[in-house]
């Protein structure tokens, strides 16, 4: 039985190199497998891993419209021909995830190869890339590998098949497309099923999930701001120079509290942005931009707000998922609740 | 039939005079079959006495369109605007209770043919009795504005609660703002403890990547799907053709280049007369990929 032909991609950690220092490096080509294809190699026996690609994360994500291109073309110089090409795991390392993503796409338009990652849900690359490209789902690191893996292979030898993927059954993130069948049964007599299963308590699936909508309802206005304890909050990245807390630039999971206490005006010496989904320039020239410290303190000199509490919360917007957010706001808003604040103003970019 | 219309006359006299045209021709056809033996004979049954306590009690709201000129259904003769919410004798709906006169996006209209072979009335008629009992159906209307959107939604969940109901299938016509009287009345009858399964079709975009329906409601948990209806399909050439092919570029899901040199005809399934019916008439359904 001849084994289906393979091309892995990976990043230069996984593919030996180095780490962050060798994030810009160019595409290289490997015959055979290479780290996590070597585990592959070893759960897959109908594989055969003719070559891997090593490429620097920041080569790639920093490049995207160039860089998939060339690894097609670095493919195609070692007439490789393959018949599946798989990208990763990147679980939820966002560059890493975008490269793969990337990569897919090329491959499936450029070499009209079948094509396969396996990434986090959360990772910002699934939202940019899940309807172009199949999406195995993932753990969030490295200890979810070897399902990853496991992954990579099932779905790849369906893919090559020619057989129809089912999210759930086959573990893949749905591309979120909607598309039609002819189910064994008329609508009449689904509903009408789907009813008795729901009046029986017993598990049933709708066939169209409505989109739940969120309703926040806003806060009431402040009477007196005069008399206000008002906080500074931000998403536009804006920490300590140095970023202490190691805040990402994008897919935050964490935020920073950080003191204002002596400071009338941030600077371009004691903070910066870290923000990575805007051109941080302008705001690490000067910060106030972002996070108006400079104006706020006006205020509180003119008697225009009550004062400033001496603390400032700041987080990266960047690809923040949902989750994460709902809880920064949440725990934030409790803080500031414990320290008597009654109002915000919050700066996103 | 072809029906030249004098210079001057209404849209609304214009659109009663095709009607009744129509139906004068669906008469004159019909006149034929008198006295002939029929091809199928078939008994309805509907008797709420003495059935099982212990079969849920399952109602049919059967939702239709009633928004104006080309946008109207008609029930016992009366447009369904000026009497609507109602219950029904579902045998009156197999019996021809119900003629559309609607000319909505071809894909998701109840023609009459559709109402009076309403698939989910059927449906529930054939376990009347052995697997549930089949307590009615409660006609209602969806009309363009929002106060009597609710109106209605409020008093055909009324009629439901008085009927006893368990449950209820919900069917649509239409889309787009009927959207959102199927998301009330889902709510409305869930919030009354009665448990529903909506029947509805989508216009998630010709690639399916856009939200299918213009409304959302927590308690629609339970749809049933008649497909999407932007999804295109090419059809073959037809050695005949009855009336003005190069008219599909004017409709609802055609396109100036719809109709191509060969005869073949590209086309969004919304162009196609009952193609994604919201009675749940066909097998076709969508997923999510």
């Amino acid at each position: 039985m001849t084994k289906i032909r393979v091309v892995h991609c990976i990043n230069q950690f996984f593919g030996g190199l180095g780490g962050e220092e060798e994030a810009g490096a160019a595409p290289r080509w490997f015959d055979g497998p290479k780290g996590p294809g070597l585990l592959l190699g070893r759960l897959e026996s109908e594989f055969e891993i003719i070559g891997t690609v090593v490429f620097g994360d920041n080569y790639v994500a920093e490049n995207l419209d160039e860089a998939p291109a060339e690894i097609v073309a670095l493919i195609e110089a070692h007439s490789a021909e393959p018949e599946l090409l798989l990208a990763g795991p990147a679980f939820n390392a966002g560059r890493y995830g975008m490269a793969c993503g990337a990569i897919c796409v090329a491959a499936q338009e450029r070499l009209g190869v079948a094509a396969v990652t396996a990434l986090y849900p959360e990772n910002p690359a699934v939202d940019a890339y899940r309807r172009r490209v199949t999406i195995v789902r993932a753990l969030g690191d490295v200890m979810g590998m070897r399902d990853a893996l496991a992954g990579l292979a099932r779905v790849g030898r369906k893919l090559v098949a020619g057989e129809p993927i089912a999210p759930d059954a086959d573990g893949t993130i749905p591309h979120g497309l909607r598309q039609n069948f002819f189910a064994s049964e008329t609508g009449a007599q689904r509903a009408v099923q789907l009813l008795l299963r729901k009046l029986a308590g017993e598990a049933f699936s709708t066939e169209y999930p409505v989109p739940v909508f969120d309703r926040v309802a806003p806060a009431p206005a402040v009477e007196d701001v005069s008399t206000v304890t008002l906080a500074l909050v931000t998403s536009g990245g804006i920490v300590p120079r140095g970023n202490p807390d190691r805040i990402p630039s994008a897919s935050a999971s964490v935020y920073g509290e950080y003191s204002l206490e002596g400071l009338d005006r941030l600077s371009s010496e004691t903070h910066q942005s870290v923000h990575g989904g805007y051109d941080p320039t302008y705001a690490n020239e000067d910060p106030n931009r972002v996070l108006p410290l400079d104006a706020v303190r006006m205020l509180e000199r003119e008697g225009r707000i009550g004062r400033l509490h001496e603390r400032y919360f700041a987080t990266v917007g960047n690809a923040t998922s949902v989750e994460n957010a709902k809880r920064f706001g949440e725990e934030i808003a409790a803080k500031l609740d414990n320290v008597g604040a009654q109002a915000v103003i919050l700066t996103s970019t | 039939m072809e029906i030249d219309v004098a210079a001057g006359a209404s849209a609304h006299v214009h659109e009663s005079l095709i009607r009744a045209t129509g139906l004068g021709a669906a008469e004159h056809v019909a006149k034929c079959a008198v006295g002939a033996p029929p091809d199928e004979r078939g008994e309805i049954e509907w008797d709420n006495a003495g059935v099982d306590r212990a079969l849920p009690r399952l109602v049919y709201v059967y939702m239709v369109l009633s928004q104006g000129l080309l946008h109207d259904t008609y029930v016992m003769g009366r447009n369904a605007a000026e009497w609507l919410p109602a219950t029904l004798d579902p045998r009156l709906v197999i019996d021809g209770a119900l003629v559309s006169g609607n000319c909505v996006s071809a894909c998701d209209k109840n023609t009459t043919f559709h109402h009076q072979n309403n698939p989910i009335v059927t449906e529930l008629l054939a376990g009347h009795g052995t697997r549930w009992n089949f307590v009615g159906v409660v006609l209602t209307n969806a009309s363009t504005r929002l106060a009597e959107k609710e109106r209605a939604a409020a008093a055909a969940v009324d009629l439901t609660r008085g009927l006893e109901a368990d449950g209820a299938v919900v069917s649509k016509e239409g889309f787009g703002n009927p959207d959102a009287d199927l998301m009330m009345l889902l709510r409305g009858l869930e919030h009354a403890r009665i448990k529903t399964v909506g029947v509805t079709d989508e216009f998630a975009g010709v690639d399916g990547a856009s939200q299918s329906l213009a409304d959302a409601a927590r308690e629609a948990d339970a749809l049933v799907s008649t497909g999407n209806a932007n999804e295109r399909i090419v059809l073959p050439p037809m050695r005949k053709v009855i009336g003005p092919l190069p008219d599909v570029a004017r409709l609802a899901g055609g396109y100036a280049y719809s109709l191509r040199d060969d005869g073949a005809l590209e086309v969004e399934l919304q162009a196609i007369v009952g193609a994604t019916n919201q009675l749940g008439f066909s097998r076709l359904s969508c997923r999510g990929v």
